[in-house]
């Protein structure tokens, strides 16, 4: 039986890749948003993940609009990322944990979640960002990661409730798997932010430190949200917020809070950096 | 001009369009009504839930919904874009910009909005934002870049914005 060891949101912004392959952490702009990580890396130290299920949506690097799962999963031994075409360095391939994979997945399936089966997927700044956070900052990333990708592109997205329920089964999954792997969940993105549009800019520091506070301790209360609610209220790419959501989920029902920061901004976006343990 | 200037000045080509940024900018330092007020998940208005369920693409100020009928108007031009994680398909692009717009088939709304460099209007047009990234980033542009392009607010301006959003 696999254990989950806890759970963390963190942001995965590519201008955080760009900042940590120049250097640029001890910089007046980057400070505030470094500062977040030390705490983090001190708890990672202290249970020791072997696995990391990292909660991400693709942005147009492995999947296009001829194809586009709602909810992907990878079951491959290794996942490269690669060039998005923006600048950022790619980063070396991620180790993977097919058995623990293909057990994840079978139970999903069975649970009604039709997870679309990835063994070559590529993985974009989405999934690297968080990684190089967590671990690639410091040295070799010591975890094998298994990616859970969720469509946050092309209408309709897949709601809130539907994500959380998604995370619950994943615990399940890792529970009951035969592994003796200690997995931490990772969701990644957020918090409020929008790119595109009129609106571009758009950041909602009220909503956005609700949604911190509800997502420890009332999860449920933000599945009554639509996607359009969550656009509305903390813009187009605030939609992220499900990936939290279904990090949270694969928790248990109570949770502590070891660690925070919420900064704005970080390029267009507010960053909320959460560490999360199962409470008994 | 270097392709750089050309994009950032794209958007403020008309007097029509710098008129409508000039708008948007100034109700933007009035912080109303784009910013709008959050709610708690317990008092949500079920005007607005409402409005959710219709998924009306004009139901959010300054934003498109990416829905159905907006994948399949921009499939072309965002089928484009998405070549353009390939270096080398971005070289053929910056080489023969026309040709390469032919070979994907793009409408002539598009190609149009391609020419003009214009975030509005290549939205408008079916692009998606996340696509629209990789042929922004051909011309060394980054999304406070875009962001400053679409509200019509120099990038400066538009970092102080952002920098503001958290000051309160």
């Amino acid at each position: 039986m696999a254990s989950i060891v806890g759970g963390i949101t963190t942001s995965h912004i590519p201008a955080i890749g760009n900042a940590i392959s120049n250097n640029l952490e001890h910089e007046p702009y980057w400070k505030p948003f470094f500062d977040g990580y030390p705490p983090v890396h001190e708890w990672l130290d202290e249970v020791r993940p072997d696995v990391a299920v990292v909660i991400y949506n693709d942005h147009g690097l492995n999947f296009f609009l001829d194809k586009i799962p709602t909810f992907a999963i990878g079951a491959a031994a290794q996942y490269e990322n690669a060039d998005e075409g923006w600048g950022l360095k790619s980063l070396p391939p991620f180790a993977g944990d097919p058995d623990l994979s293909w057990e994840i997945i079978e139970s999903l399936v069975a649970d009604e979640f039709d997870m679309t089966i990835c063994q070559d997927m590529k993985v974009d700044h989405g999934f690297a960002v968080p990684m190089s956070l967590l671990w690639g900052q410091r040295g070799d990333i010591p975890v094998r990661a298994i990616p859970v990708e969720i469509n946050t592109v092309q209408y309709p997205l897949p709601s809130p409730a539907r994500c959380y329920k998604l995370g619950q089964a994943i615990g399940k999954a890792i529970r009951n798997s035969s592994s003796d792997a200690r997995v931490v969940i990772v969701g990644t993105g957020g918090l409020s932010h929008q790119l595109d549009g009129e609106r571009a800019g758009f950041i909602n520091k009220e909503f956005d430190l609700m949604c911190m506070d509800k997502i420890v301790n009332d999860p449920e209360a933000l599945t009554e949200y639509s996607i359009l609610d969550i656009v509305r209220n903390a813009g187009a790419q605030g939609a992220e917020l499900v990936l939290w959501l279904t990090m949270r989920g694969a928790l248990s029902e109570k949770v502590r809070k070891v660690h925070s920061n919420y900064h704005i901004p970080i390029s267009n976006t507010a960053s909320g950096l959460l560490v999360l343990e199962n409470a008994a | 001009m270097a392709p750089q200037a050309k994009f950032m000045t794209a958007g403020l080509g008309t007097g029509i369009a710098l008129g409508l940024c000039l708008l948007l900018a100034k109700k933007r330092s009035n912080n109303v009504p784009l910013r709008l007020r959050s709610q708690a998940p317990d008092v949500l208005h079920g005007a607005q839930l409402m409005a959710a369920k219709t998924n009306d693409t004009t139901a959010i100020p300054g934003t498109t919904i990416f829905d159905g009928r907006m994948a399949q108007k921009g499939y072309a031009l965002n089928k484009m874009c998405y070549s353009f994680n390939e270096a080398a398909c971005r070289e053929a692009f910056l080489e023969d910009e026309q040709a390469y717009c032919d070979k994907f088939g793009l409408t002539a709304e598009q190609k149009a909005a391609i020419k003009s460099r214009n975030v509005l209007e290549l939205i408008a047009a079916g692009g998606n934002i996340y696509y629209l990234a990789k042929f922004a980033g051909i011309f060394g542009l980054d999304v406070q870049d875009v962001g400053a392009q679409q509200t019509g607010m120099s990038v400066d301006d538009f970092k102080a914005m952002l920098v503001a959003a958290g000051e309160d």
